[in-house]
């Protein structure tokens, strides 16, 4: 009986690793998306098409060519700079000039993500960041929406909502409630607004795909929708304008579900504690009710990530799981 | 019967059907066992014979004055040949087999093993040189002597077998309840504790249900299903489990009040406590896709891993890595000269392409790591201390308090090799409190 052996590998346990790599996690990312995706295209047609592509291809071809400046290994490959150019795409209205939108993409890639070192070492979401600078450079283009399938320019529910609440036109309340899609509509994404971000039930979907994959913390979106709601909510019932109803239409208007699920929840700008995390989303919830009633913008969701984002290194500094067997402060 | 768990850990791929059904068999008598002269945790043992002696099977070959030692003993008869230094496993007695099977005349029944005293059930299992059998290899009879000031309150035995490809213990709990249920007897009695619980995996059903039918009617002990999940084997999550209790950090069980025991050594006190049989054997499972026909075999201590895969019908392809005990924890071998020893639950032939070697990523912060972690540490943040080399930082995250049990590094999708650097800022971090300790120690002095 032979006994022949090779050479043995000796080496530190464990010997066996998960499959998911970060290229199957990105992967699996993009299928979650893939959802909203067809139901952005469903509605806004050829336009959405236009920005998602141009956003994509945008942030890959970026991202090739700033890891090739900085010698590194090109990783275009393992889909994170698609999933930057997609989540950018979603958050941009379909009528955008698709060049403002690749400049917008390049920016993400470029001063958001490899600037700061690559995958895994940028502060702020690179997505939001890139939506951010566009918001900021071309204000008219970024926040001119318009109606799904017929194309017609109108104002998001958001915009309606603020409209009433800060006194402009229509200057009562009652008159914006008959100006508002219905619940139904919101919740399909058969109103105007950022092209990926209209689609409850499409995002949804992948949110839950994501939980089931694993890939996202509940706590994050769990906090971010449920401060929403309840804020909201208090604020509604307080100002007479109705609590679960009004609280609804802020949790299913603008750009919340995409940002609770897919943005705030990116692993690298995200706190790496569940405690930290109860935080985050936390906080973003907040600062989105205070930037929605409060601030300038009828939108807060994009803000209130990046703001968050700044405090994701003091959380996980202060934030610190009980180690097993240790007491309180100890 | 609800079914308990703990919070992390990980779900890898079971990857026991290929031994689960496979009843234990005996390895054919090996022509030569190499028995190291240290197999367990403490002093090693010196040789009692020398090159040429004849020995025969339960006699002692080695043995220590040290309390925290196990003596060694002959599992042939035969003649000494040489005592030889195998790297890894320091110096080992090599036995030729005369075949006979001779039986030491030390080695005797007792005919009334009730009426030992605490005192000769301990002596009795320290002769018997067993020592854990669950991979660590702790001196039995140091176990089961409690502290005046620590009294035990519960007996925990281990059949979590949590480390996937492994079913020895699995095996033997549904070949040898008997046999568990009379060692947990004695050592209850040894621990002067009125409680045992028995925790097994729900993995292993027919197990759990083999075992509850024989305590039909026993109060005193509890078996405990446990969800699978690695690593609920790790005493101090099977404790928690099954208890509620938490070992305080850098503490033993013996601090809440319990002493864990695998199965197998539960076993091996029944026999030396019964028939006065030494432990110089135990069931190993052989297994993984580099061998032929993986079994579940009953092995003589000492045994050459080598003669184990010529009974499995050889080598499958190219073998990559050969693991002593699971592929969580084991430790890989450098060759298959080397022998089988109380500790050894397993041997794990991984071919080729079954050996993860892709390069790591930068940690991409998914906190997957984290989550997995059954001591709620951050071993990401860990891992960037220690490759900074900040040391400091690595201690006040509580990186002693790892139980090096390899989750997070299963997990990581960036594929960096967590565990391993943890395992070595462990040892960076305690020699640092060690020569701390002897600054402040001659300053005291001086």
């Amino acid at each position: 009986m032979e006994t022949r052996i090779g050479r043995l590998v000796v080496s530190s346990s464990p010997h066996i690793k998960s499959s998911v790599t970060i290229e199957t996690a990105m992967r699996d990312v993009l299928i979650a998306l893939t959802p909203a995706l067809i139901m952005a295209v469903y509605f806004f047609r050829f336009s959405a098409l236009a920005v998602i592509v141009t956003c994509v291809t945008t942030a890959m071809v970026s991202e090739a060519v700033c890891q090739k400046v900085r010698g590194r290994p090109v990783t275009v490959k393992d889909g994170s700079a698609a999933i930057t150019g997609l989540l950018l795409a979603f958050c941009l209205p379909p009528t955008i000039p698709v060049w403002i939108a690749a400049v917008g993409s390049a920016s993400a890639i470029v001063l958001a993500k490899q600037f700061f070192g690559g995958l895994g070492h940028n502060v702020f979401n690179p997505a939001l960041v890139g939506r951010a600078i566009i918001l900021a450079s071309w204000p008219a283009a970024a926040t001119t929406f318009v109606l799904p399938l017929d194309g017609v320019t109108s104002a998001t529910p958001l915009e309606i909502m603020k409209g009433a609440v800060q006194g402009s036109v229509p200057a009562a309340w009652s008159e914006a409630v008959a100006q508002l899609p219905s619940l139904g509509d919101m919740f399909i994404g058969n109103i105007g607004g950022s092209l990926g971000e209209t689609s409850v039930l499409a995002l949804l979907l992948g949110g839950i795909y994501l939980l089931y994959k694993g890939h996202i913390d509940w706590r994050i979106p769990g906090m971010f929708i449920g401060s929403v709601f309840l804020l909201t909510a208090a604020y509604g019932a307080l100002t007479g304008k109705g609590i679960i109803l009004y609280s609804l239409y802020h949790v299913f208007g603008g750009g919340l579900m995409l940002g609770a699920i897919f943005m705030a929840t990116d692993w690298v700008t995200s706190p790496i504690t569940k405690q930290g995390r109860i935080l985050f989303g936390l906080g973003c919830g907040i600062f989105t009710v205070i930037i929605r009633l409060y601030g300038g913008y009828p939108e807060g969701v994009c803000y209130s990530i990046l703001l968050m984002n700044c405090c994701t290194p003091l959380i996980d500094r202060l934030v610190k799981p009980r180690v097993y067997g240790r007491r309180k402060n100890a | 019967m609800k079914k308990r768990t703990f919070v992390g850990g990980i779900h890898p791929p079971g990857n026991k059907v290929a031994t689960v059904n496979k009843k234990i068999v005996a390895a054919e008598p090996p022509n030569n066992v190499f028995i190291p002269l240290i197999q367990h945790i403490g002093a090693p043992c010196h040789a009692l014979v020398g090159v040429g002696d004849t020995v025969r099977v339960g006699q002692k070959i080695g043995d220590a004055s040290a309390f925290v030692s196990a003596p060694v003993h002959a599992s042939i008869s035969g003649t000494v040949r040489s005592i030889v230094d195998i790297p890894g496993f320091g110096k080992c007695v090599e036995i030729e087999n005369d075949g006979k099977n001779t039986l030491d005349p030390s080695i005797v029944h007792n005919p009334n093993p009730d009426s030992l005293t605490l005192d000769q059930l301990r002596q009795a299992v320290r002769n018997a040189g067993i020592v854990g059998m669950g991979g660590a290899a702790f001196p039995a009879h140091v176990k089961f002597n409690p502290l005046k000031d620590k009294p035990i309150e519960f007996l925990i035995l281990n059949g979590s077998e949590c480390e996937p490809y492994l079913t020895a213990d699995h095996r033997v709990m549904l070949e040898y309840p008997d046999r568990i249920l009379a060692g947990m007897k004695y050592i209850m009695k040894m621990l002067n504790c009125s409680k045992g619980y028995i925790g097994i995996e729900d993995n292993k059903m027919d197990a759990v249900e083999v075992m509850v039918e024989l305590l039909l009617g026993t109060e005193e002990i509890q078996v405990v299903p446990l969800k699978a999940k690695y690593p609920q084997g790790s005493e101090k999550h099977l404790i928690y489990t099954c208890t509620g209790r938490v070992v305080p950090s850098g503490g033993l069980p013996m601090d809440v009040g319990v002493v864990v025991s695998n199965v197998s050594t539960a076993v091996a006190v029944a026999d030396a406590v019964e028939k006065g049989m030494p432990l110089i054997e135990r069931v190993v499972t052989v297994s993984g896709n580099g061998v032929k026909r993986p079994a579940n075999y009953r092995v003589k201590i000492g045994t050459l891993i080598s003669s184990l895969v010529e009974q499995s019908g050889g080598y499958n392809g190219r073998v990559g890595k050969i693991i002593s005990g699971g592929p969580m924890m084991g430790r890989t071998l450098y060759s298959d000269k080397v022998p089988i020893t109380k500790g050894t639950s397993g041997v794990l032939f991984l071919p080729n392409k079954e050996i993860a070697n892709e390069l790591p990523h930068s940690c991409v912060r998914c906190a997957k790591c984290v989550d997995a972690c059954p001591m709620f540490l951050e071993p990401t943040t860990l891992y960037k201390n220690s490759d900074k080399e900040k040391w400091d930082t690595v201690e006040r995250n509580n990186v002693l308090d790892c139980i090096e049990c390899g989750s997070c590094s299963y997990v990581c999708p960036a594929k960096i090799p967590l565990t391993q650097y943890i395992r070595q800022a462990k040892e960076i971090v305690r020699s640092r409190q060690k020569s701390q300790a002897a600054k402040e120690a001659a300053a005291a002095k001086g």
